[in-house]
């Protein structure tokens, strides 16, 4: 299925050999197989239903907190199985992190959001180093001139769009290798999913991003690789302008085109 | 004729009342004129609305006049029969009244067979024959009134009658009278215990209740007695309901219920979940009294054995430890099903952040759940205080009733509750400062667990509302 052009092939991040998820008895995911790029944004788009998240959620196993969920196949981060022995869930995830598809910032202040992750892995040695990472973080993820003078103000007090480039801040904040972004923009307006929009521009090439997105405008804007779900398979999977302007698969035309989903 | 026979007739009536109304508003409802067939309007309501509009305006009006009869009635009677008493033997004063009606009473009965006062026989007779005519009367006046209502009733059915909406107005005020019952019986309640307390406050007055050290209310019978002194200071009693209460069961119950709940709401599987929060839960049914067994009977020896080991030659076998411990485990299904709560309440996606940080669940329920669900916690342990403070059995049977102002758990020390049980239990008059001060110290408890709750339940509504 991982069939584009062997001269595009950047330096490959993750990959998923067939991977299924069933709930229960419940098949959501039939044997899915990919390769995320380390530079590239990969959007997942498809109806709703189609697995997609489904998929995103087994990068970082958070699939595990599911107690009915049961993963398949292989996912690998950087040539290790993360469901191997010698991959820790923790390690696993302070190297892959994730945002949600509605805000969730701790109901903490703003600094203390940003400075959640750095804490428990032990990454900052002194009041300082801390201070900094989390400057660091906010100025990354476009925030830190409109907090910087309410750092102790509570995360959950601000806009939504402030919330969900909080919650950006705070994934970064541990220096990830990639960001999984469930739908982040599906609870803000138009102004504010611009804001995130032009975030995961400025964030592509330091961290693999993967983003999954019911909105194909912003799968075309923000991504340069696009795989196309639909009832818990991947259709296709290719260069955005590819998928978008001369998809391969007569289905993935109808779901660019309006016709279904 | 009895009241309560009257009553049964009465109900009889109205059931004949319902079928008369239902069967005319069948037959409205089959008329040819009225487009038969059950097409909906032709006949406004359906016939056991009109039923039960009969039957209601029928029933209500007789039955509330043999309500209020039955409350009075047997004040009125008593009232002619004491006046039939000559005026010589008359008994006059208020106490000699109602020895002389219970007398009477006695003897209409038939569980005395004679009567010391000689009056008390010939009353007795007046008595049944005045009853007797009474009641009579007032069934009659109920019948009349019974036929008045269903008559007017009856005679107002048509197919466009509204008996529907009738009837909906008549439950809404069943219902309405039904809950306005258990308002007033708590303002009662509050009233008596404010009326009583005032009687007992105007031998004691409340500054020394309130700050006084010393409780001892034994009071003289005569004034001659010796060691009766009568001290009220009630800050011993307060103490040791805190101390055993809010402090040594809070110690047990807040760690245990709240990690509980965090085990049942984090890491159990929802198999394990599902058999273990009901067995937790049992545990708030057990009889208190049961607890009360255990800590007198298991807890208490063991906590004494343990003080005498650790080199306390005078630990008292009713000790404020025993007593507070098993209140504690009585609490846990408490605080642990209020913890519960406010977990389950914090957002999955919350939960879902942190774990995706990569937190372990151990530092996900410790800095972000416990935190984010704190506001609730607190209103549960609230909550849980002003059920330990009001809890009587196990105090009674293990904590004492010697008034100590203690804070060696080992010692004894008496709570609130235990001394209202212990100054109202056995022959008590009702007029000493002694059996009145139980009334000014439930009026503290009441106030203090009622301040306690509306408190800890603004607080939880609050926090509920942060998420909703």
């Amino acid at each position: 299925m991982s069939d584009y052009p062997s001269n595009t092939v950047p330096e490959t991040k993750m990959t998923a050999r067939n991977v299924s998820v069933f709930y229960g008895a419940k098949q959501a995911l039939k044997s899915v197989s990919i390769d995320v790029s380390r530079e590239h944004v990969t959007a997942f788009i498809g109806p709703s239903g189609c697995g997609k998240s489904t998929f995103l959620r087994c990068f970082n196993r958070m699939n595990d907190t599911v107690e009915s969920a049961r993963v398949e196949g292989e996912i690998k981060l950087d040539g290790t199985d993360v469901y191997s022995p010698e991959m820790d869930v923790v390690q696993l995830r302070a190297r892959v992190g994730m945002v949600f598809q509605k805000p969730n910032p701790f109901p903490k202040s703003i600094y203390e959001n940003i400075a959640y992750g750095p804490r428990i892995h032990g990454l900052a040695r002194s009041k300082a180093d801390m201070d900094g990472i989390v400057e660091g973080s906010l100025r990354r993820a476009g925030l830190w001139d409109e907090v910087k003078d309410r750092l102790a103000e509570s995360g959950t007090a601000m806009s939504g769009g402030q919330q969900q480039r909080l919650c950006i801040a705070r994934a970064i904040a541990v220096d990830p290798e990639v960001i999984l972004m469930d739908e982040p923009c599906s609870a803000l307006d138009p102004i504010a999913t611009a804001k995130i929009e032009e975030l995961i521009d400025e964030l592509r090439g330091r961290y693999a991003i993967v983003i999954v997105t019911h909105n194909m405008q912003q799968a075309a804007r923000v991504s340069q690789k696009t795989a196309f779900f639909h009832l818990g398979t991947m259709v296709e999977y290719g260069d955005t302008s590819t998928i978008f302007t001369n998809p391969a698969e007569s289905r993935t035309k109808d779901y660019i085109t309006g016709r279904y989903g | 004729m009895p009241l309560s026979l009257i009553f049964l007739v009465l109900l009889g009536l109205g059931l004949g009342a319902f079928a008369l109304g239902r069967s005319k508003g069948a037959a409205m409802a089959s008329a040819p004129g009225a487009g038969g067939g059950g097409r909906i309007g032709s006949v406004h309501s359906r016939p056991n609305y009109h039923g039960a509009f009969v039957a209601l305006v029928a029933l209500a009006p007789a039955l509330l006049l043999v309500a209020s009869w039955a409350a009075v009635g047997d004040g009125v009677i008593a009232e002619r029969v004491i006046a039939s008493v000559p005026e010589a033997t008359r008994p006059a004063t208020e106490l000699d009244r109602s020895a002389f009606m219970n007398e009477v009473q006695g003897l209409v009965s038939g569980d005395m067979e004679a009567g010391f006062n000689p009056d008390a026989e010939v009353a007795a007779k007046l008595f049944v024959t005045t009853r007797g005519t009474y009641n009579l009367i007032v069934g009659a006046l109920a019948a009349a009134l019974f036929a008045m209502g269903g008559l007017w009733a009856f005679s107002r059915l048509r197919p466009q009658f509204r008996a529907r909406n009738s009837v909906e107005r008549a439950v809404k005020w069943l219902l309405v009278a039904s809950s306005l019952v258990a308002i007033l019986t708590t303002f009662g309640i509050v009233m008596s215990l404010v009326f009583e307390s005032f009687r007992f406050f105007q031998s004691v007055s409340p500054v020394e209740f309130l700050t006084g050290t010393t409780w001892s209310p034994q009071t003289a019978m005569r004034a001659d007695q010796v060691g009766s002194s009568g001290a009220f200071g009630a800050v011993p009693l307060f103490w040791g309901t805190i101390f055993i209460g809010a402090i040594i069961a809070m110690v047990v119950a807040i760690p245990l219920g709240l990690m509980s709940a965090i085990y049942l709401t984090q890491y159990a599987p929802s198999q394990v979940r599902r058999y273990l929060k009901p067995l937790l839960e049992l545990l708030a049914g057990v009889p208190t009294v049961v607890y009360g067994f255990f800590a007198a009977l298991t807890v208490a020896p063991a906590v004494r054995d343990f003080a005498v080991s650790l080199g306390m030659t005078d630990a008292s076998s009713e000790s404020a430890l025993a007593a507070g411990l098993v209140m504690g485990i009585m609490i846990i299904p408490f605080v642990s099903s209020m913890a519960d709560d406010a977990l389950t309440a914090v957002p999955q996606a919350m939960r879902d952040g942190s774990l995706a940080m990569g937190a372990t669940r151990s530092e996900t329920v410790r800095r972000v759940l416990v935190p984010a669900a704190l506001p609730g916690i607190v209103g549960g342990v609230l909550l849980a205080i002003s059920r330990a403070i009001g809890e009587t059995m196990i105090v009674v049977m293990a904590a004492g009733l010697a008034a100590n102002l203690e804070i060696n758990p080992f010692k004894s020390v008496t709570t609130v509750t235990t001394q209202i049980v212990a100054l109202l239990t056995g022959d008590q008059e009702f007029d000493s400062p002694k059996t009145l001060s139980a009334f000014a110290l439930g009026l503290v408890l009441f106030v203090i667990t009622l301040i306690l709750n509306i408190y800890a339940l603004s607080v939880v509504k609050k926090y509920r509302e942060a998420y909703e």
